[in-house]
């Protein structure tokens, strides 16, 4: 147990920050789900963090990484939420089906896609739920119909984020005729592909953040399933893991809003109950706790070790924290907490709002709450499915 | 950076706890209440014949050289099986005081051959297991002063714990007693292992709760197949896992006495506390009318993480800390461990 950074680790540290100081756009980008300008904004950002060989630290060298282990991955999180980058608009990509490449990907694909991937050439939309599986996954009515070397895609996916100007998706389909978790099969789909069409959801705020995708007799090369065939359950449930768990929740960003709630009652606090400060106090420690608990983790992986059903009790911990996190600084906030960020004297307080109504997502996505905690009752604890 | 346990931790960590599991299970701990026994003499024994009491003790005076962190997951353990007898608070609370002491009059050497010198901190108003004590380090307002046990008086001050053997001592200070000006980092290094102990206490009881949760059948069927089951054990659970990392952390951390390193020890303990407090709810919730009786082993965990909970400082005294660490020093992505701030 030795809670200090190396020398190497702390030249790391610096060799980020002087990178993300030259590099990170003075103030925020307009938002990637709103307009294609603020989606191609974006891109143009993960294309000059690739630039830096920053796209993906952790993935090796060939595929646009730099071959580095979790300590570092969970440093260069720590520099880029503390320098405030833009959120990763690739997020789907380099996060879920990144990984999930390099386990069950073949080498052509690794080598087609993932430097595609690192650089922001390609940005990756998740196709999975339909308007008749979300929590029960393995219900998915979407199919795809072998006809020689190619499938025939045809269906409905929903909730897909950054599908309406996103260039590929990843989906789970099955074999018609197929049930459950049998003749599932995960496939990469282009969404300029003909017989394609995206429809954007509103979120509860109005704003077009996700998105369905109909899918009418779609054609796509065999070649572009992920894993084999039939397989695409297994595949979804390691892609399941580094969503849930690991990869798409850094803590940074968490001890990041900690740190400017810290502040936010410091601005305030004359006007504020002394129980304030207890309020904060138990936001920053939930912070701490999550990143104490990652490193934990990530030395145990970096040691060979691997992540099973823990990653539901990183989703459910991380998500919890985000709304506490958030209503705290709307409660410091008071009555002004109700202006939308476009308001003429919201001032600051547009960015929690925002965060907090994303915040709400937090327990339904990835898997919502409540299937985490029956995964943590029967996989952890071993109490009876049924 | 390495968050991780080194092969001789855990080594010694797993050794001391299959003793303790093997030796020290509810059955064991309703013999020695019938037969009114503070400690179970075999048991004891075999703790001093592993070298436990002396852990923390430097290896010129006969102990093992070694710190909290080596410590940590055996308090866990001791937690875990309730342990009556007051390893923790010796090995990890005593022992290292008396070690700082100029001169201890030879009860260093006597812990690490399993007497017990039991420890009268200003943070708690009663002194555990005074009463099987050979010797008491007490408080004269601040000063620690070193006093025979024949020559104080014991009220027993009865706990809702049974194990926790509280006392009010009546005793005379003078000149000759004491045996240094302040407690030095005592507080901080019975709050870490409080917590370290509360985590085993948790565990144990969501253990207990899930074994029944198997076992009960309602409706046709074990309670432990509903979700509502379910989501309270795993909600439980949840809090064990964020917890356990900052004990952990706070114990690796304890050496660097910054306040940083202060506030990971109240952050430990707070966390620990609220873990705890939540899994014996929750296990007597599961066990149903059975978790509030007597005859259910429950009380007995939920019991010391009761008393745990307030020892070594409360909670409201702890966020304080946490409130002083968050107001004077940076905070964010950077600053998780003390070894970063100055």
């Amino acid at each position: 147990m030795k809670l200090e950074y190396t020398e190497d680790q702390r030249a790391f540290r610096r060799e980020v920050r002087e990178w993300m100081d030259a590099n990170v756009p003075q103030g925020p980008l307009p938002s990637f789900d709103l307009t294609r300008e603020g989606f191609e904004a974006h891109r143009d950002w993960e294309r000059k963090l690739n630039e830096g060989c920053w796209g993906m630290v952790t993935w090796p060298e060939e595929y646009g990484g730099r071959g580095l282990d979790l300590i570092r991955w969970l440093i260069f999180e720590e520099e880029y939420y503390r320098a405030n980058a833009p959120t990763r608009v690739n997020q789907n990509g380099i996060f879920l089906l990144g990984p999930t490449m390099m386990e069950f990907g073949t080498d052509e694909q690794k080598a087609r896609f993932l430097p595609r991937m690192a650089a922001g050439d390609d940005i990756w939309a998740q196709a999975w739920s339909e308007p008749g599986a979300g929590s029960d996954l393995a219900g998915v009515r979407s199919t795809c119909a072998r006809d020689g070397d190619h499938y025939v895609l045809n269906g409905q996916k929903i909730w897909s984020s950054r599908a309406v100007f996103a260039d590929w998706a990843f989906g789970l389909f099955r074999e018609p005729g197929s049930e459950r978790h049998q003749g599932m099969s995960l496939i990469l789909f282009p969404l300029e592909a003909e017989g394609v069409t995206r429809r954007p959801i509103a979120r509860l705020d109005g704003e077009l953040v996700f998105a369905e995708i109909f899918l009418d007799n779609v054609r796509v090369p065999a070649s572009d399933r992920l894993g084999g065939e039939g397989e695409g359950w297994k595949v979804c449930m390691a892609t399941a893991g580094f969503e849930r768990g690991l990869m798409l929740r850094s803590p940074a960003r968490y001890q990041e809003a900690a740190k400017k709630l810290i502040a936010l009652y410091e601005r305030h606090r004359n006007e504020l109950p002394a129980s304030t400060a207890e309020r904060v106090a138990r936001c920053w420690m939930d912070a701490e706790a999550y990143a104490l608990a990652l490193y934990a983790m990530c030395s145990r992986l970096e040691a060979g070790g691997t992540i099973g059903p823990e990653s539901s009790t990183n989703k459910i911990f991380w998500s919890e924290l985000d709304i506490e996190l958030h209503q705290a600084a709307l409660d410091i906030l008071g009555p002004r907490a109700e202006l939308m960020g476009t308001a003429p004297d919201a001032g600051d307080i547009g960015g929690w709002l925002d965060g907090y109504i994303f915040s709400l997502a937090g327990p339904i996505y990835a898997g919502s709450n409540e299937i985490q905690r029956n995964i943590i009752a029967e996989r952890m604890l071993g109490l009876p499915r049924k | 950076m390495q968050f991780a346990f080194t092969e001789e931790q855990l080594a010694i960590t797993e050794a001391a706890r299959e003793m303790l599991v093997d030796t020290c299970q509810p059955t064991d701990l309703r013999k020695m209440l019938e037969g009114g026994q503070a400690l179970d003499e075999a048991r004891w024994n075999t703790i001093r014949d592993m070298g436990l009491t002396g852990m923390c003790a430097p290896e010129s005076a006969g102990g093992l050289g070694l710190g909290l962190i080596d410590l940590v997951g055996i308090a866990e353990a001791a937690g875990y099986v309730a342990l009556p007898e007051p390893l923790i608070e010796l090995a990890g609370v005593a022992v290292p005081l008396l070690t700082e002491l100029e001169d201890n009059r030879g009860w260093l050497a006597r812990t690490i051959g399993g007497e017990v010198v039991a420890v009268g901190h200003p943070a708690n108003p009663f002194v555990a297991d005074a009463d099987i004590a050979g010797a008491l380090l007490l408080d004269h307002g601040g000063e620690v002063h070193l006093v025979e046990r024949d020559a104080v008086e014991l009220v027993r001050e009865e706990g809702f714990d049974p194990f926790r053997r509280l006392f009010r001592v009546d005793w005379t200070p003078d000149e000759a007693t004491k045996v240094a000006d302040g407690w030095s980092r005592t507080a901080d290094r019975a709050a870490l292992l409080a917590a370290a102990q509360m985590i085993g206490l948790g565990q144990r009881c969501i253990d207990m709760a899930v074994a029944y949760a198997k076992d009960r059948n309602q409706f046709g069927k074990p309670i432990g197949s509903y979700q509502a089951v379910k989501h309270l054990c795993s909600t439980a659970q949840v809090k064990i896992e964020f917890a356990r990392p900052v004990v952990q952390a706070a114990a690796a951390e304890l050496e660097m006495d910054s306040l940083p390193a202060r506030a990971r020890i109240a952050h430990a303990k707070i966390v620990a506390g609220e873990a705890a407090d939540l899994a014996a709810r929750t296990s007597v919730q599961v066990h149903g009318a059975m978790g509030f009786t007597w005859e259910v082993d429950v009380h007995f965990f939920l019991k010391r993480a009761h008393a745990l909970r307030q020892a070594w400082g409360t909670p409201a005294e702890h966020v304080q800390t946490v409130i002083e660490r968050i107001r004077t020093e940076p905070s964010g992505a950077d600053c998780t461990f003390a070894s970063e701030l100055g």
